[in-house]
């Protein structure tokens, strides 16, 4: 036992935990980017209302909701431990920043984690806990109540602005986490990077467009 | 007094493994209470502090530098020789040793030199095991290539970073002991003299470069693993800090200076470009099978080229004086070390220097661009190439061969060498001299131990290239750890030095004495400046060619430089204190003694060998020329309480090999 | 060319340091250490401190030079050492500001000196193959692919300068330590000691109060020799195999 706490206390398994983490946070997106891509339909949101159902019926889901959440909070807590830790390390900074050495992506993953998190808890304040914890609504009026959100254009405003940093946060994050885990390569890594500045543009890229296509077009 | 090499009876071949299996040992119980200082963290001292260690010694370990790794071993860069044969090209224990006893213009002790090629296979046994990333063949086993002035391809290296990897592997093996406990590390420490109790070497006095406390440190035997006294020139390949204090300390308590005077100049370093110089950098020797060395036939066109008015493009073929292929048909562009230096500063002194100081020759590889592109394009399928097309193919196969030196020169100097020739001018590589030693590597001092360039033993005269490396690691792994035992199997009943000793109190005081009088003087002149003037001194008449009456005057004014020194120097800040000014005054200090005794070493060897070149002594072409019948000996210089210089001879003997005279024509 | 210089001076350790500004006249060819050397003689000449700064072979291969020019270790040249960066890279007129590295594990002794003793810590927790002197069998025995030598021999390159420790914005010297653990563990001969050796220098590393990686690469971009981080990764995979798979 002592030796799975002190790997997991170590510099090396607090990264592995960031980026396993991170992996299946980037898995999740896809699958409700998958549910929002619903509110695209011009079907008065059956198919959208019937994916929520689904998700929130379906006992193996709901199962892993609950794992969801785990690698939601081990992530953001871990996430600022690590970055507490590692500002300690540094010690102090230059008196002369450089970005000549580091893309804005990779050295301020941590603020644009920090914006994704604010944006998090708007976001679950108005759907997740109404929906969930004081059932304020129910899974039928959530299609509704998600197209009255996205025509406040303060809300709206603060959605894509977490969209942008979740690009931001993603565009190093997924390729970074495949480096944690070990799997860098001179062939492999190339394909790698590829796919995360997909995954990093499309996905961020979806969620952006779906409000402003409810703002404008519903 | 005649000097002993303590050279074991018996055949060349069976001399070293019939004395190790015979010497005294100390048995392992007694090895631990038997402690041994080493001085220097470099290949010798590395080796030898973690051998001993491993032997089951308590090793107290020293060093200047922040981290042991940091030794000037580490800049060497062509590769290590060992007689493994590996290729099959007719090398041998012996081949290595002759051509090493050659190389150093029979002025080394055969028995020694014959052990360094025998112990020179476990070299690379031992560095291969410590994963030294040696370069390989497709194959998976180990690559060689050339060096000067051999016949056979017995160079390991890796890449152009030799003597990093192999300092990175005694620091791997010394940093194993340190974990251990076995070894004390002293980072930052500078040992500053030698103690001797009862005429035995018993410890040493440091100086903590960050406090400047001075420490006391005692032990049963002194290794000194200190380096060369190339420095004493101001300018040279060594590093910033690489001294003789250590050396020279040893010296003023009696240790013999032997063969001062030989000293090794690279001929292809990169020239100085102004006063503010702090270094030189050398060029691989390997450019030298390509490049061709010129410079302008006419003085005019040199002082054109030394104005700008004119680039080396302008001069005519028929107008470039290529003075090695002219001199020396046979070997041309690859004549050794020695012959080459002389000959680009006999071209220098007749004013056909080429950059802005007058010093410095052009390497030309035009013409090997000229060659490889011909025969890539032809390879490549182009009958008639255009001129454009043969360059852009030679310069890929000199790229890929020498690119990481051209990129290299590009960097220090701004100059592209694929399209303009490069400079180059010879400068103090290395030095052959050092604390005299007998076969054990042992001084006149009971207890001293002196290995690697730090000792005079084993290059003689000259020292052939790829074999300081293998001195180096030789002494500290696989000869002193063995030789230091017919010392200490004496000392086993003697019992650790307290440093609370009189002898310890007498040499602080001493060290203390002198550092107070080098901040006393307060004067005006900064401690470069006397380096500087001392540097030009030595190289203008100890350098690579010397004359009586050139040395006679550099006593002479080196003694003015000294006498100027102690009456103007000024330092800034305290003893107490980290205070670079005052260490490099400590060094600059000893560098004034050893570098009269240097002149009066090239003045009293009135004959030209390897690296110490007398004009006076030369033949009609103007070669060098030995005088074996009156100086086949080892110079070796006590310091007496009088400040005199009295030289004691150690008669070179040569029963195994035949004297003969180098030739290059 | 005349220069103003912002360097960090501090009197020893832990004491408050700061900036002062100096000018000096150096010409193209001189080297940034040989331009400091013209401002320290000028020191010297006035009767003042000199700026302490370490330094040694001047070749880029000791690792002992080592400041933060306009924020970057060792300065803009990528692959370059501060003894190799010459003045030619700069214009006449110019400001450089000159700060030591600056890492919580890397504590200053005195204007641009730090002590870069953790990193000799690391090496000595299991840098290193633990054969004696004079037991290895013969060179040859055990051939080694000539692509993994050379890869190995990219790692051994390291010079442990500590660059990448001073550009980690997390002060991690995760670059190091994976430059040696790989060099040896890519080797045959070193293979064999891998899982012990990376817990331990991990452990080691974690101990001298260095951060954690987040990937960000500056550390990639301002080693001097080029190190890459392939080496963190394949550190990494070390690790877990050692820590889940392994008895340490």
């Amino acid at each position: 036992m002592k030796w799975l706490i002190s790997f997991f206390t170590s510099s090396l398994g607090r990264k592995l935990i960031m980026a396993l983490t991170g992996l299946f946070l980037i898995i999740f997106l896809l699958i409700h980017l998958t549910g929002n891509s619903l509110l695209l339909l011009n079907d008065g949101g059956e198919s959208f209302t019937g994916f929520v159902v689904f998700m929130e019926e379906n006992p193996v889901i709901k199962i892993s909701a609950y794992i969801l959440y785990l690698g939601f909070i081990i992530h953001i807590i871990q996430g600022i431990s690590v970055y507490l830790g590692n500002r300690k390390a540094k010690g102090g900074s230059y008196a002369v920043t450089t970005t000549a050495n580091a893309s804005i992506f990779s050295k301020y993953m941590f603020w644009f984690g920090m914006v994704i998190l604010i944006f998090l808890i708007i976001h679950l304040g108005d759907f997740w806990l109404g929906l969930k914890v004081t059932h304020t609504f129910g899974n039928e009026e959530l299609y509704h109540k998600l197209i009255n959100k996205f025509h406040n254009p303060i809300y709206l405003i603060i959605y894509e602005l977490g969209m942008i940093a979740l690009f931001m946060h993603l565009r190093h994050g997924f390729q970074s986490a495949f480096q944690t885990l070990g799997l860098n390569d001179k062939k492999w890594t190339p394909i790698v990077k590829c796919l995360g500045n997909i995954y990093s543009i499309i996905v961020p890229l979806g969620f952006f467009i779906i409000p402003l296509y409810v703002y404008f077009v519903k | 007094m005649e000097l002993k090499g303590n050279v074991p009876q018996g055949d060349l071949k069976d001399k070293w493994i019939e004395y190790r299996s015979k010497m005294n040992l100390v048995a392992p119980n007694n090895k631990r209470n038997i402690e041994i200082i080493v001085v220097g963290t470099g290949l010798a001292g590395g080796a030898a502090a973690a051998t001993l260690a491993e032997l089951g010694y308590k090793v107290k370990a020293f060093t200047y530098h922040d981290s042991p790794r940091r030794a000037h071993s580490i800049a060497a860069q062509g590769g290590i020789n060992a007689a493994k044969n590996y290729f099959n090209d007719g090398d041998s224990v012996w081949r290595l040793f002759y051509d090493t006893i050659k190389g150093g213009d029979y002025r080394s002790r055969e028995a020694n030199v014959y052990r360094l090629a025998e112990v020179s296979n476990n070299i690379i046994d031992q560095a291969t095991a410590q994963g030294v990333p040696f370069a390989r063949e497709y194959g998976g086993l180990l690559a060689n290539r050339s060096f000067g002035g051999v016949q056979v391809s017995r160079t390991f290296y890796a890449r152009g970073q030799t003597g990093q990897q192999l300092l990175l592997g005694a620091y791997s093996a010394l940093s194993r002991q340190i974990a251990t406990g076995q070894v004390e590390m002293n980072n930052r420490q500078e040992m500053l003299d030698l103690v001797l109790i009862d005429g035995k070497a018993r410890g040493i006095i440091t100086r903590d470069l960050l406090t400047g406390e001075l420490k006391r440190h005692a032990a049963h035997a002194v290794v000194l693993a200190t380096g060369g006294y190339g420095n004493t020139y101001f300018l040279s390949t060594n590093a910033m800090f690489s001294n003789a204090s250590a050396s020279w300390r040893a010296a003023k308590r009696g240790a013999y200076f032997a063969n001062p005077c030989y000293v090794q100049i690279h001929p292809t370093c990169i020239p100085q470009s102004g006063d503010y110089q702090s270094k030189l950098t050398l060029m691989s020797e390997s450019l030298r099978n390509d490049g061709r060395v010129w410079v302008p036939r006419h003085k005019e066109d040199a002082q054109a080229i030394r104005d700008k008015k004119k680039t080396p493009q302008d001069i005519a073929e028929k107008d470039r004086y290529y003075y090695l292929e002219e001199r020396y048909p046979a070997f041309g562009n690859l004549v050794p070390r020695d012959v080459a230096s002389r000959a680009a500063k006999v071209a220098c002194d007749q004013g056909l220097g080429v950059n802005a100081t007058g010093k410095a020759v052009y390497l030309d590889f035009e013409s090997a661009i000229h060659r490889y592109g011909k025969s890539k394009a032809h390879m490549e399928g182009y009958n008639n190439p255009d001129e454009a097309t043969i360059i852009k193919f030679g310069e890929e196969v000199v790229a890929e061969k020498y690119g990481n030196l051209f990129e290299m020169y590009e960097k220090i100097t701004g100059d592209d060498p694929y399209k303009t020739p490069m400079q180059i001018y010879p400068a103090i590589h290395y030095t052959m001299g050092g604390l005299w030693v007998d076969y054990n590597l042992q001084s006149n001092i009971p207890g001293l131990f002196v290995a690697g360039e730090a000792n005079f033993s084993d290059h003689g005269a000259n020292r052939l290239g790829a074999s300081a490396l293998m001195q180096g690691l030789a002494d500290g792994y696989f000869v002193l750890p063995y030789t230091i035992g017919t010392f200490l199997s004496n000392e086993i009943r003697t019992p650790k030095f307290k440093t609370s000793l009189p002898e310890f109190d007498r040499a602080e005081r001493e060290v203390k004495e002198r550092i107070e009088k080098l901040l006393n003087i307060n004067g005006t002149k900064s401690v470069d400046s006397f380096h500087k003037k001392l540097g030009k001194v030595m190289w203008d008449n100890v350098g690579v060619s010397r004359t009586a009456e050139g040395l006679e005057n550099a006593i002479k004014e080196i003694k003015e430089i000294r006498k100027d020194f102690y009456e103007n120097l000024y330092l800034p800040g305290k003893a107490g204190e980290i205070n670079p000014e005052l260490e490099k005054a400590t060094k600059v200090a000893d560098f004034l003694e050893l570098g009269e005794l240097m002149a009066l070493d090239a003045f009293n060897r009135k004959e030209s060998c390897g690296g110490h070149f007398r004009e006076e002594y030369q033949s009609e072409e103007g070669e060098a020329m030995r005088d074996d019948e009156n100086f086949t000996y080892v110079a070796a210089w006590e310091w007496n309480d009088n400040g005199e210089h009295i030289m004691h001879k150690e008669d070179l003997k040569f029963e195994f090999v035949e004297l003969k005279t180098r030739s290059y024509k | 060319m005349k220069l103003k210089l912002k360097i960090w001076r501090q009197n020893k350790k832990g004491a408050k340091g700061k900036f002062e500004i100096y000018e000096v006249v150096a010409n193209e060819h001189m080297s940034f250490l040989e331009m400091l050397d013209v401002l320290n003689e000028q020191l010297v000449a006035e009767k003042k401190d000199p700026v302490a700064f370490e330094h040694d072979c001047r070749e880029g291969i000791c690792g002992t030079c080592g400041m933060v020019i306009d924020g970057r270790p060792h300065g803009l040249l990528q692959g370059t050492t501060t003894c190799q960066l010459h003045m030619r890279f700069f214009n006449d007129g110019d400001t450089i500001v000159i700060e030591p590295y600056r890492s919580k594990a890397f504590p200053i002794i005195k204007d641009l000196v730090v002590d870069r003793s953790p990193l000799d810590k690391i090496i000595q927790a299991g840098g290193f193959i633990s054969i004696n002197t004079g037991q290895p069998q013969d060179a040859n025995a055990i051939p080694i692919e000539k692509d993994t030598s050379s890869k190995a021999m990219d790692a051994a390159a390291c010079i442990g300068c500590g660059a990448c420790v001073a550009a980690c914005p997390n002060g991690a010297a995760m670059l190091f330590t994976s430059a040696k653990i790989s060099h040896l563990g890519l080797l045959p001969q070193g293979a064999i000691e891998t899982d012990r050796r990376t817990m331990r220098m991990v452990t080691q590393m974690d101990k001298e109060g260095f951060g954690s990686c987040s990937n960000i690469g500056a550390c990639e971009v301002e080693c001097p020799k080029e190190i890459k981080m392939t080496n963190i990764a394949r550190m990494n995979r070390y690790y877990y195999k050692s820590s889940f798979f392994s008895e340490y």
